[in-house]
């Protein structure tokens, strides 16, 4: 095991940490800070990336395709939130699980009517098509170092955002004691609305990103919901800086549970134990890690309301 | 002079004889003129809704050509979508048994819903061709006399692609499959026919969407090969991040013809040029039957390549066809149906094959290659055969003879 393969697997651990971050973001502004659990989230991801696939190829530019994507779905999402999500806003979480479920289900039809039952192509940008040698003998996927500057940004953003501008206190205000923020002049349901259409911009960023290397299909967004879900349970409900740090730890753990795991195994046991055991192990890591988390810390790592 | 009293038995007795030889008469007027029941299970939603879709249409293409009749006869088609789910396919086939009285069965892309259905189908006693779906379990000795595995088992595209790694002489090849029973029983088959040697074998997650970790165990591995089975969106997945990391340059890329038919070549475009895959049928196969299915299909469908989905289900509508024709027509006849369908004696799109004894078929397996066609859009080429007649490894474990 060489000294360059432990990098490129910790920069992959922290690849698939930011690409879980951009799906969990808009997941966790909307339940940790509304406390509306919107399974619908992974429906507008798959939006994202079909919009993206879609306008990137008439296009046959990327930012554009990006740019379109958001906006497309922004607009989705605004109607969604008149139609749907400000009645639930107030119901339990038991009313919003329903609800949002019946969204995904009419969402894949739609898609579906559109763009038919097989997956679309989502080309990749044909200047990052290729690996770039990072250090010498680690070539490193380049549209992947797209993903990772994009998680980036985003998580600073954010965190820029909720942390040190007005908008982001009086959404701390309603989300930590709403009838107080009111009384204090704070229009909550109207912060509450764009906290939304937040979310749905960040979920539609997500899949833009992703279409190049994943599977545009219809389905896609319910597959990434587990794993968001963990990030977010893990980080905190409602903590940002949470979810950054959750998504990092799970694409670590989940990575070099994948790659070194099985090695390791292989090395200490019979093969044939190490070879039933090793697979289970990269699937569970994940798990393991959440159920370590809890029981350390029952609220997660950095949750804002402990 | 006596007149039969009212407590007699004879008017009566001759009544309900009268009654139950009208009875009899009448039913076997009615069988006659009662349409043959197809039951079609078409996963148009779940998780096999792209290649449910591409069955569909093959379906839909052999009954329009028939008329909407199989042997002459009218037929109805029961119709239902099994979502690619057991439990719901298991009620639905219930449903088609109990309600709608099929007499022949058609469907299921999944072999997780084929083994569902199965048992009930048998109970009833009503051929099941099965268009896809070729689980190892119906071909060893649970085998059954009405199931007939149309399309392959399910090991044979995998013995076939390591047939051609074999041939090719690869000296190393490093396998990747989901860590789940179908993934285990791929990898199995490939290496029934490989001899070289297999430096890793890589067992990922169900469902996974990042293979960053595995590409990279795969550069430092540095084999020649790699065979991978990847069902649906994992494959995408996979082979859009294997040549994205530029591995292609160095390393053949080899799979079975499941994650290089025409629904994984529209979403990944370009990238899979030069992919090498093993399947039992292709577009550009060489018999009559095919091309005049291929060019039906395309008229049909906007110029669409069918994939081996379309042709399985095109070929199952061809057998029932021919089944119901040399049983004499009478689909009620199930012992005459499953004999005539056991003689494959139809043009099928595969050319002529025949069954083993376990009712899979022995069939010539081919190497196809993605590259373009004349119009410059991106398909499969055939190359040539890599096994010729091939059974699979399991019909002697089954007890049929």
């Amino acid at each position: 095991m060489s000294g360059i393969l432990v990098l490129e697997q910790l920069l992959n651990g922290l690849g698939y940490g930011l690409m879980l971050f951009l799906l969990a973001a808009g997941l966790t502004l909307v339940f940790g800070i509304m406390d509306v659990l919107n399974l619908a989230h992974g429906s507008l991801f798959m939006s994202g990336a079909y919009v993206a696939a879609e306008a990137h190829t008439r296009t046959g530019s990327f930012t554009a395709a990006i740019v379109i994507a958001v906006a497309v779905t922004v607009v989705v999402a605004l109607l969604l939130e008149v139609l749907l999500m400000r009645r639930l806003y107030t119901r339990d979480h038991l009313a919003q699980v329903l609800a949002t479920f019946g969204v995904i289900l009419v969402a894949d039809d739609i898609v579906k009517m559109a763009w038919g039952p097989s997956p679309v192509m989502a080309p990749t940008p044909a200047a990052l098509s290729g690996p770039i040698e990072l250090v010498d003998g680690l070539p490193y996927p380049s549209y992947r170092l797209v993903i990772l500057a994009g998680g980036l940004l985003v998580a600073l953003a954010l965190y820029l955002l909720v942390n040190h501008t007005r908008i982001g206190m009086r959404v701390r205000a309603g989300a930590s004691d709403r009838p107080m923020a009111e009384l204090m002049g704070v229009r909550v349901g109207r912060i509450f609305n764009g906290v939304f259409l937040l979310g749905a911009a960040l979920a539609a960023l997500a899949g833009a990103l992703m279409g190049p290397i994943v599977a545009v299909q219809v389905g896609m967004g319910e597959a990434i919901l587990i794993p968001a879900l963990v990030v977010l349970v893990i980080g905190g409900i409602g903590s940002v800086r949470g979810a950054f740090v959750a998504a990092l730890l799970v694409g670590v753990v989940d990575t070099i549970g994948r790659a070194f795991m099985p090695m390791l195994l292989r090395a200490t046991l019979p093969p044939a134990t190490a070879a039933d055991l090793g697979p289970l192990f990269a699937e569970v890591a994940m798990y393991a890690l959440m159920v370590i988390v809890l029981i350390f810390r029952p609220s997660g790592l950095f949750s804002a309301r402990s | 002079m006596s007149h039969p009293s009212p407590k007699s038995p004879a008017l009566p007795r001759t009544l309900l004889s009268l009654l139950l030889c009208g009875a009899a008469l009448g039913g076997a007027a009615s069988a006659m003129a009662a349409p043959v029941k197809v039951g079609l299970a078409l996963d148009i939603s779940g998780p096999f809704a792209a290649l449910g879709a591409e069955a569909r249409d093959g379906f839909a293409l052999g009954i329009k050509q028939l008329g909407g009749k199989l042997g002459g006869q009218d037929v109805e088609f029961v119709q239902a979508d099994m979502a690619g789910s057991p439990d719901q396919a298991k009620q639905l086939v219930d449903r088609m048994i109990q309600r709608d009285k099929i007499d022949i069965f058609s469907g299921p892309i999944g072999s997780n819903v084929a083994l569902a259905v199965g048992p009930t189908l048998f109970n009833a006693k009503v051929p099941y061709l099965s268009a896809n779906a070729g689980p190892s379990q119906f071909a060893g000795a649970q085998c059954n006399a009405y199931f007939f595995g149309t399309a392959y088992q399910n090991d044979q595209f995998h013995e076939a692609a390591g047939k051609f790694a074999q041939d090719r002489g690869f000296k190393k090849t490093v396998l990747i499959a989901p860590n789940y029973p179908a993934g285990k029983d791929a990898l199995g088959g490939f290496k029934r026919q490989f001899k070289g040697q297999v430096a890793d074998e890589l067992y990922t997650k169900l469902g996974q969407i990042d293979y960053a970790a595995e590409l990279a165990q795969l550069r430092a591995a540095k084999p020649d090969s790699i065979y991978f089975f990847l069902p649906g969106a994992m494959g995408i997945n996979f082979i859009k991040q294997f040549v994205g990391a530029g591995l292609s340059k160095d390393i053949t890329l080899v799979t079975s013809g499941f994650s290089a038919d025409e629904d994984v070549i529209g979403a990944v475009g370009e990238p899979m040029l030069g992919l090498f895959n093993t399947s039992h049928w292709a577009h550009d196969l060489d018999n009559a039957a095919n091309k005049a299915f291929v060019a039906a299909f395309r008229k049909e469908y906007n110029g669409r390549y069918p994939s081996v989905y379309a042709a399985q289900a095109y070929d199952a509508i061809l057998a029932m066809d021919a089944a119901v024709k040399q049983s004499g027509g009478n689909a009620q006849n199930r012992e005459a149906v499953v004999a005539a369908l056991k003689k494959a004696n139809y043009a099928s799109t595969r050319g002529s094959f025949k069954y083993a004894n376990n009712h899979y078929p022995v069939e010539n397996f081919y190497l196809r290659v993605i590259g373009k066609d004349a119009q410059g859009k991106v398909t499969n080429k055939l190359i040539n055969t890599v096994l010729t007649n091939y059974g699979d490894s399991y019909a002697d474990k089954c007890p049929l003879k």
